[in-house]
């Protein structure tokens, strides 16, 4: 097992958690949680290719995260935003619950 | 002058403007619908007399004075007015008996409400009649003669809301169009043969040498002259007007019109525009006679008719009880004379006898006006009678015309016309039947026209209408003594001794010849004149009638022959049972493939296209209508389906796209592999 594989094989563990949580937590916030383990799983993925892939020595793979983490941030603002409307809505922040556009 | 020929449209033109103002004239305007009827005809009476002075000056002369109506693309339909001595006289005639008779009308009709309308008739009819003889074009003179016919059949049924005047206007109108359609297709054929309708053009009208060489070629079946069969077919035209044999049924039915109409239109100067007709396209009619070989030439047949005419007219008018009909039918026997002196070629004799013709049957049929209004429109001579001394200026004017139309000897015009009709009929060469027949005619006229004098005037009066009549006003005798004077004074235009008229009107001298040679013929006609009055004053006058209901002494006779003459030798009914039912059964047939076969045919293709419209329909509604429909529907279905899929649950999506997205990784997987 060389390195790019165990970080291979850890970001899909990762990316699995995450997408468990996401399918199987009822709590909103806790589903955003799981969709940001997802969004990193896909960031290392980036990272190890960088590391151990032909041209280590430019910083690609770095900044191509930096990016992937100013939009998942200001994604994970939206998210968190709309959890704060459904909860004054419906005054829990079940998912399973918000299944209507209309207010 | 010279330029009169131009002004001659003025002629027609003045009374057609009096009829358009008779027409929008309301009904209380009768002052100003006969004045202008009056003056049209003074006005037109006045260009007459000059152009008649101008005509006389160069009598050989055709002026004409030629026009375009509208270009086609072949060339240009022309028209045109011509001026020569028979267009003046006939002119000069029409307008000069027309005027009296309007002057007659105006006393006749004026208890009649719709007196202005009349008048507007008769200025339509006077402008018809004068535009006939005007013209220079024969497409101008069909147009004024059918007018002349429709003014005919108007005045006939002026009194329309009794049945006998609307039929008898209705039969003449029918039976003048069957002669007329003749006329047209001659006309047609000429045009066809000639290139021209005018008759004068300079050297290339028809009735100039260079068109009629063109058709008087044998060329038709049977070695048949191109202008005997144009000829014929126009004289078919002419028969049906002048109430030749066997068209002349009209005429005796048309007496249910006003009087004044019966001497303006059905004595004087309608029935003569056939005689007119012929005498004046003569060069076409004599076009065959170059050609000896050829089977019939078309006077022969114009002869033929007319000794039949004057025969048949003169024998029914001797077993008529209406005033008017003995008159009518003794018109039909005078046209007769005038078909047959065209026949046997002598077309001025034929125009001298129209002339005096024209007035003398003018006077007599007002004279008979006068009486019947005199004795309360009692128009049977068996009911009336004595009448010779209350009305005696009628009595002497009636005596007269009388005498003129008998023709009696030396005095009296009928007797100078007649006289030069039989003259040439003694002269024709092809046959001396005519002439027989003429000269029977001579007894019979004298004969019922004094059986006519003696029943209305002889005797006493027979019923209190009679007795009580009285003559009419100044109104009604002016006219009649005007006229009486023309009947025994145009005579002596014309007599051998001095043939003005006849030299005038065929533009070269003509040798007067003594009254004596010839006198042989002359002395018979006279015997036989004196035979008819004899006879006529034996039956009727010297033992006059005296009740009305006494039977007529040729009746008590033969009373089986006296009703068949009475009844104008059946031809009503003889027409009724040939042509009448001919044409019932043709309009039978005609009726049932109406209704049975094209109305059947009409049914089917209907069917047909309702069928066709059925299927359509069909092929609508459950093709096209059924496929969209079905396409629709399964829209519908798809949409629904996946609208279900949109529960808005974000976890269901989110596990939608992870199973997508195995999936794919998975196909990507193995596809990839390979």
């Amino acid at each position: 097992m060389n390195p790019l594989q165990l970080s291979l094989g850890f970001s899909s563990i990762l990316f699995a958690v995450g997408l468990t949580a996401a399918l199987a937590r009822s709590n909103s916030i806790l589903v955003l949680l799981g969709l940001e383990l997802m969004l990193n799983a896909a960031n290392l993925n980036f990272i190890a290719f960088w590391r151990y892939g032909p041209a280590p020595e430019a910083a690609t793979g770095v900044v191509f995260v930096l990016f992937a983490i100013a939009v998942t941030a200001a994604e994970t603002a939206v998210g968190l935003a709309l959890v704060i409307a459904i909860y004054r809505h419906q005054h829990n922040v079940r998912l399973a619950e918000a299944t209507s556009l209309k207010g | 002058m010279a330029q009169l020929v131009d002004h001659l449209w003025l002629i027609p033109a003045l009374p057609l403007l009096a009829a358009a103002v008779g027409a929008v004239t309301p009904r209380r305007g009768r002052r100003l619908a006969a004045g202008a009827a009056i003056a049209a005809m003074v006005g037109s009476l006045a260009v007459s007399g000059c152009a008649l002075h101008r005509a006389l000056a160069v009598p050989a002369a055709h002026l004409t004075s030629n026009f375009s109506w509208f270009d086609l693309g072949f060339g240009a339909v022309r028209l045109g007015w011509l001026l020569d001595p028979l267009t003046a006289l006939m002119c000069f005639m029409v307008c000069f008996v027309g005027l009296l008779i309007f002057i007659f009308s105006l006393d006749y009709m004026k208890e009649d409400e719709n007196f202005t309308r009349f008048f507007c008739f008769l200025s339509l009819f006077a402008a018809a009649m004068l535009g006939v003889v005007v013209a220079n074009s024969l497409l101008q003179l069909f147009i004024s003669w059918e007018l002349v016919g429709l003014a005919s059949y108007l005045l006939i049924g002026f009194w329309f809301h009794r049945p006998a005047a609307a039929a008898a206007a209705k039969k003449a109108f029918l039976t003048t169009r069957i002669g007329d359609l003749g006329l047209l297709v001659g006309l047609v054929w000429l045009y066809d043969a000639t290139g021209t309708l005018l008759l004068y053009d300079g050297g290339h009208g028809v009735l100039e040498a260079h068109a009629l060489a063109g058709v008087a070629a044998p060329a038709l079946a049977g070695g048949l002259a191109v202008s005997t069969a144009i000829g014929l077919l126009i004289f078919c035209g002419a028969a049906g007007k002048s109430g030749q044999f066997p068209l002349h049924v009209w005429l005796p039915d048309a007496m249910e019109g006003p009087t004044p109409v019966s001497a303006l239109i059905h004595a004087a100067t309608m029935v003569a525009a056939g005689v007119f007709l012929i005498a004046r396209i003569f060069p076409l009619m004599t076009a065959d006679q170059v050609l000896t070989a050829v089977p019939i030439h078309a006077l022969t047949v114009v002869a033929g008719v007319g000794a039949i005419t004057a025969l048949l007219g003169a024998v029914c008018a001797v077993a008529q009880h209406d005033l008017k009909r003995v008159l009518a039918y003794s018109t039909i026997s005078q046209l007769g004379y005038m078909m047959l002196a065209l026949g046997v070629g002598s077309w001025v004799a034929a125009i001298f006898h129209l002339l005096t013709h024209a007035f003398f049957k003018a006077l007599l049929f007002l004279g008979a006006g006068s009486v019947i209004q005199a004795a309360h429109h009692e128009q049977d001579i068996r009911r009336l009678g004595g009448l010779r001394g209350p009305m005696r200026t009628t009595f002497a004017t009636f005596a007269i015309g009388m005498m003129a139309l008998a023709g009696v000897p030396f005095l009296f015009s009928g007797f100078w016309s007649k006289e030069e009709i039989l003259h040439a009929a003694s002269e024709w060469n092809v046959s001396h039947l005519p002439l027989y027949a003429a000269l029977a005619g001579v007894i019979l006229t004298a004969f019922y026209m004094t059986r006519l004098l003696c029943e209305v005037f002889g005797g006493a009066a027979r019923t209190p209408e009679a007795a009580h009549a009285r003559e009419g006003s100044a109104v009604i005798t002016v006219p009649l003594i005007a006229l009486a004077v023309g009947a025994v004074g145009l005579g002596f235009l014309g007599t051998p001794a001095w043939p003005w008229l006849q030299s005038r009107l065929t533009g070269a001298e003509i040798p007067s010849r003594s009254v004596l040679e010839g006198g042989g013929l002359m002395a018979l006609s006279i015997v036989l004149i004196a035979i008819g009055l004899g006879a006529g004053w034996a039956l009727y006058g010297r033992r006059a009638r005296t009740t009305a209901a006494a039977p007529d002494p040729i009746a008590a006779a033969a009373p089986r022959l006296f009703s068949f003459l009475g009844a104008g030798m059946r031809f009503d009914a003889f027409y009724a049972a040939t042509v009448g039912r001919l044409n019932g059964w043709a309009a039978g047939l005609a009726d049932f493939l109406d209704r049975r076969i094209w109305d059947a045919a009409i049914r089917l293709l209907a069917r047909l296209g309702e069928g066709t419209g059925a299927a359509n329909s069909a092929a609508d509604r459950a093709g096209l209508n059924g496929g969209f429909d079905a396409v629709s529907a399964r829209i519908r279905g798809t949409g629904r389906a996946y609208s279900r899929a949109q529960t808005g649950e974000a976890h269901g999506y989110l596990r939608t796209l992870a199973v997508g997205f195995v999936l794919i990784a998975l196909f990507a997987l193995l596809v990839g592999r390979r």
